[in-house]
């Protein structure tokens, strides 16, 4: 009995270790994330469809805002420039916005708050699967691309950052011009009711309500309007995508 | 499975009552699983292993679970955690509610593929990939999650119109008032071998019927549940269990069940005869143990023996 209980576990603990060797090879192979990527494509076009793009994000009460937001990745950037912005308490701060657009503009928040602006108590989703809740105050991306002028081959937003993940290797994410336009895409400036604090990217990042966290870039200096994200950065469009995460972060 | 030829079968009924006549015990080979449900069957043995160990390297990248929409610190019902010992040593902490547990070698601290300890919730041999990996992890996750949604689909469209599910699964008045015999029969380890063999009891009933309808459609949803992109119309459900974190707890419980289901599935199938069991999966075959005239037995060697 124990002989073949031994050889059992043998048997089990052997075929285990085979197959998570091959699944380990197919994740490092250049074939099989190809292949597990075609979920990626599925997933948003159907989740469009179950969710079309003018519904929106749940909003919450004051009352399940969570104590403390909690912030990932970076909490203070260390570039010169956001240093030298930080130091000014962001009096100097303008946020470009160029590329595909009309007119080229380069706002202050004072500017931007002179658009259509928009209070938001949403939920943060963390790819980890932590969740926080946040009232969010900032003007409405879809104001500030009708300021500009959207040149009709521009097809994604790219989003800037202040923050350096490696040297020279600023953080960046980017969305097409239909979630960039949804209702609860923000340029956010306040946090419960305070302006935005460092940790959460101070002093002005992006909300969209119904992605992951890592799309909501923080510490933005520049928005660009493209025709494709191939050549920047990795080329898959962000930061974290670059890392082998998916661009649409829908789940 | 496909129980009308025995049931059909009049020489079976009346053995009984034919006492003068010669009988001998003899194996009868039915064809009781057909080739879809074999072929989604065996889908899902492939599928549901990926879809959990991928499903703990997500878990490990947050190993903590919640209860409502929010993860406030301090919170969590579940965390699997790491501490230092007085001697600088890692040790995992496994904590439910306010209970902790040192768990040091499997859950908090386990031993990278290298030998070394790593702090990690589950340990490298429970995640797809072995190593830290939520990108992947979740590549796995979603690229296998539709298969098994499909494979679901399936499943229930042709239980429903091959009506296998009201015939084979619905438990009928019988099978309630059998329960009793039913639950001592299994504490037993006493499994029919007969034409009884052919038919699923109460309880297997209801687990097959659990496992579908519940657990199956349940961990989809809450899947679905997590996703913020469904929320924004899935809010109402998300609402109902109590939060999106709530749904998190529900999703990782559910596959969890789903491990203790397939233990047990595969327990039994060991108990009750793995070979004809795994027969019976893989070409349709079952063997069952039936009692004929000694006449009959010469014809029924023809088409079938062991």
């Amino acid at each position: 009995m124990s002989d073949r209980r031994s050889f059992l576990r043998i048997a089990i603990v052997g075929a285990g270790s085979i197959v998570a060797a091959a699944c380990d090879r197919i994740s490092n192979s250049g074939w099989g994330p190809s292949v597990l990527d075609q979920a990626e494509g599925l997933n948003r076009r159907v989740q469009g469809l179950l969710a079309p793009s003018a519904t929106l994000a749940p909003e919450f009460s004051e009352a399940d805002i969570s104590a403390v937001f909690r912030p990932n990745g970076t909490t203070m950037p260390a570039t010169a420039a956001y240093q030298a912005l930080l130091a000014s308490q962001f009096r100097d701060y303008r946020l470009q916005i160029d590329g595909l657009v009309r007119r080229s503009a380069s706002l202050s928040i004072d500017d931007l708050k002179k658009l259509d602006m928009r209070t938001q108590i949403t939920r943060h989703d963390c790819v980890e699967g932590w969740s926080v809740i946040g009232k969010w105050q900032g003007t409405l991306l879809s104001a500030v691309l009708d300021h500009v002028g959207v040149e009709p081959q521009a097809r994604y937003v790219v989003f800037h950052c202040f923050d350096d993940m490696d040297p020279g290797s600023p953080y960046y994410e980017s969305l097409g011009l239909t979630e960039a336009r949804h209702p609860q895409t923000l340029l956010a400036y306040d946090l419960n009711d305070k302006p935005l604090p460092v940790p959460n990217g101070a002093p002005l990042r992006l909300r969209v309500g119904r992605q992951l966290g890592y799309k909501q870039a923080k510490y933005l200096s520049r928005i660009e309007l493209v025709h494709s994200f191939a050549a920047l950065g990795g080329g898959n469009g962000g930061y974290w995508e670059d890392q082998g995460y998916e661009w649409y972060a829908g789940i | 499975m496909n129980t009308q030829s025995v049931a059909a079968n009049p020489v079976i009924s009346g053995v009984a009552k034919t006492a003068p006549v010669e009988t001998v015990k003899c194996r009868r080979l039915i064809y009781r699983h057909t080739l879809p449900i074999r072929i989604m069957h065996w889908i899902n043995v492939i599928v549901l292993p990926l879809m959990f160990l991928s499903g703990m390297q997500i878990f490990n990248a947050h190993p903590k679970l919640y209860w409502g929409n929010r993860s406030d610190p301090g919170t969590a019902i579940l965390a699997l955690g790491a501490r230092e010992d007085q001697a600088g040593n890692p040790i995992g902490v496994t904590r439910i509610g306010r209970h902790e547990f040192i768990t040091t070698g499997v859950l908090g601290v386990s031993n990278d593929r290298d030998g070394t300890p790593d702090e990690r919730g589950f340990p490298s041999w429970l995640t797809l990939p072995g190593t830290t990996w939520l990108a992947m992890g979740r590549r796995w996750h979603f690229f296998f999650a539709w298969i098994f949604v499909l494979n679901g689909l399936c499943y229930i469209a042709y239980s429903l119109v091959r009506k296998h599910l009201q015939r084979d699964l619905w438990p009928t008045p019988a099978d309630w008032r059998g329960i009793g015999r039913s639950i001592l029969d299994h504490l037993r380890f006493k499994h029919p071998h007969g034409e009884q063999a052919l038919r699923y009891n109460i309880l297997q009933k209801l687990a097959y019927l659990i496992v579908v309808f519940v657990f199956g459609v349940g961990i989809v949803l809450m899947g679905l549940a997590m996703s913020p992109r469904m929320d924004a119309v899935l809010n109402p459900l998300v609402a109902a269990v109590g939060g999106r974190q709530s749904a998190r707890t529900i999703h990782f419980i559910v596959a969890w069940a789903f491990v203790a289901f397939v233990l047990i599935h595969v327990i039994e199938v060991l108990i009750s005869g793995a070979f004809n069991q795994l027969r019976g999966m893989i070409t349709g075959y079952y063997g069952i143990d039936v009692v004929e005239p000694a006449a009959a037995a010469i014809s029924t060697q023809a088409h079938g023996h062991e």
